[in-house]
């Protein structure tokens, strides 16, 4: 083929931009139609699981009737949410789930960063791997199993926990069922299973750090404690902050499947949170719209803490999510 | 770079101590519970309710596994996890790699939007009561579906996987492929997939431990006890302290006695598939984390 024609199809598509990039774009879209083929199934499983429920939202306007259908109920407006936010529980629920979620990052959040960098700074690799390895494996566990061994190690009669304490002269303490210690329990509990693995992604940032820093920074003086803080934290930041991004954005979910778990009449005070009432008066006692009045309002938090957190993020460090 | 080439100097040879003292309690407080459910699930159990284990199981016995091993109701619920595990695991891994391969396309038109409309769900959602009327209203309400159908899919899971299409398969082999005249379908199954044997791995890690160790979508959407996981049943058994079926025979002291250390045995039985599978995928599921972390 000669340049010519070439050259003057370029000059058309300049002079004619509204319908040539159209049809090529239809061309890309025909000529792919096989990838299309691929996403049909998949997308429809999300517009069906993910985009029903939240077409199902309207219910939190609607006092639903099952038989009636979601176009059957009728409208209330907000009464729902003003009959949660005027109820018997509705500080408690907030008090748990907020003290619950900002004490799980003071604690939760930092230890696993600790991990990574003490992985980082051991020399020996044998040993290096077992410290890995083992942290990862209560990842594994599951929640029922977790909180099985709270029962059984915590027992107030039989648990390995107060026959420590006896042997020193202190009198058992029925830790399952003080809703004093349910907080202290839940969170050490969760860092005990989450801080292996969730170390990984911080260890695999450690270890794109370049060596020439750490040497820059030896031949310079620095002790190890600086080296630490003026090198590998800094490095680490983006990764930092884009997770913290993400833990704040689940603000109102706290593991819920596990307190539900730990949950029972003596502890309640402390350990009912906006999703464990959600479940039983939903689920249990079918008040359906009330509850998705409940659940609505926790996601339209979680959305404006997430939004807020991330544009803090981008103002001050310049990393985000978006 | 070689270490003995430096001169250490005390601050950092006390420091290296420090820090390896450190590492070595941190081992003791993640392995020390489970060491502990080990022993106790070997013991006698009057060992167990007395307190007298620390470390090593003492008056060596069978006896829990056994019984671990004899209970129905136990033996039904392993039935029913291996078979939500095997069938939605598969489910998972089909759907996740058919959206993720796709979206890994730069060439794709509507990517962006694609990307869009899932990565949305990350971060804002219907919640639990319009979910759990959706799948009510679809009809799978206490069947094998609401067990494997609702989380078919895992949207951190697309995003790693399509990370690693996007990063560990080169595109210019994917594009002389398609230009020599190759389909997307056979792309696809000739050269993407037998290249992707690592990220499949990490997929059946995460997503057969997700259901293994699953209990919540149990507990809303089955009511048949025939159709429970294992762990219901063993909610039931280490939580609710209903011990299972009653062995008439033994004396009534001695059957309360080793329900307690039947729980260890049966914590043990129960978690040990998961950690038989670790070792296997082990050297692949970091990297899939670390893929996970990447942006975008």
């Amino acid at each position: 083929m000669s340049l010519k024609p070439e050259s003057t199809k370029r000059i058309k598509e300049k002079v004619l931009p509204a319908t040539k990039p159209k049809k090529k774009l239809w061309k890309n879209i025909v000529r792919r139609y096989d990838l299309y083929l691929m996403l049909i199934l998949p997308m429809a499983w999300y517009i069906i699981f993910l985009y029903g429920p939240m077409y199902g939202l309207q219910i939190a306007f609607k006092d639903f009737i099952p038989i009636k259908g979601y176009w059957g109920s009728p409208w209330v407006g907000f009464e729902n949410f003003q009959r949660f936010f005027s109820s018997y529980y509705f500080w408690r629920l907030i008090r748990n789930t907020v003290t619950i979620k900002v004490f799980s990052i003071l604690f939760g959040f930092p230890i696993p960063i600790l991990l990574a960098l003490l992985v980082n700074e051991l020399k020996n690799n044998k040993y290096k791997k077992v410290l890995q390895n083992i942290t990862y494996i209560p990842h594994f566990i599951s929640v029922v199993v977790i909180v099985g061994m709270l029962n059984l190690f915590l027992d107030p009669n039989t648990g390995v926990v107060n026959v420590i304490l006896h042997s020193f002269g202190i009198k058992s303490i029925p830790f399952m069922q003080e809703a004093g210690w349910f907080k202290p329990l839940f969170i050490g509990s969760n860092i005990w299973t989450n801080m292996g693995w969730q170390s990984i992604i911080y260890i695999a940032a450690l270890s794109g750090v370049s060596p020439e820093l750490y040497e820059a920074a030896r031949v310079d003086g620095a002790s190890k404690l600086q080296r630490i803080w003026h090198v590998s934290i800094p490095s680490i930041m983006p990764t930092v902050i884009i997770l913290l991004i993400l833990e704040v954005g689940h603000f109102m979910d706290i593991g819920f499947e596990k307190i539900l778990l730990m949950q029972n009449q003596l502890n309640m005070s402390s350990s009912d949170v906006i999703a464990t009432f959600t479940y039983r008066t939903g689920i249990l006692d079918g008040e359906y719209s009330y509850t998705t009045a409940i659940g609505l309002f926790d996601a339209i938090i979680n959305f404006i803490l997430l939004i807020v957190i991330n544009q803090i993020a981008r103002k001050k460090t310049s990393t985000s999510l978006w | 770079m070689n270490e003995q080439v430096h001169k250490v100097n005390s601050e950092d040879r006390i420091f290296n101590i420090v820090l390896n003292c450190m590492a070595a309690i941190l081992i003791a407080i993640v392995l020390y519970p489970l060491i502990f459910v080990i022993s106790a699930s070997f013991s006698d159990p009057s060992h167990v309710v007395n307190g007298d284990i620390w470390l090593l199981p003492k008056g060596f016995t069978w006896e829990a596994y056994a019984k671990v091993f004899h209970d129905a109701q136990i033996w039904n619920g392993f039935k029913n996890t291996l078979i939500y595990t095997v069938l939605g695991t598969f489910i998972n891994l089909f759907l996740t790699t058919l959206i993720a391969y796709p979206l890994s396309r730069r060439d794709l038109p509507g990517r962006t939007i694609f990307t869009f409309i899932i990565a949305f769900t990350m971060f804002f959602s219907g919640g639990i009561i319009p979910t759990y009327l959706l799948v009510k209203n679809l009809g799978m309400y206490n069947l094998i579906w609401s067990m494997v159908i609702p989380n078919a899919i895992a949207t951190y899971n697309v995003i790693v996987m399509r990370s690693f299409f996007q990063t560990s398969i080169p595109w210019e082999l994917q594009e002389a492929a398609l230009i020599d005249g190759c389909s997307n379908f056979k792309l696809f199954i000739k050269v993407i997939l037998p290249l992707s044997k690592p990220i499949l791995a990490v997929m059946v890690l995460f997503y057969a431990v997700g259901h293994w160790n699953e209990y919540f979508n149990g507990l809303i959407y089955l009511q048949n006890e025939k159709l429970y996981p294992l762990q219901l049943v063993l909610r039931e058994i280490l939580i609710q302290n209903q011990a299972s079926d009653t062995d008439i025979t033994a004396s009534m002291a001695k059957q309360t006695l080793l329900a307690e250390s039947m729980k260890y045995a049966i914590i043990v039985v129960s978690s040990i598939p998961v950690i038989i599978l670790y070792p296997f995928v082990q050297k692949h599921f970091v990297k899939g984390v670390m893929i996970g972390s990447i942006k975008g």
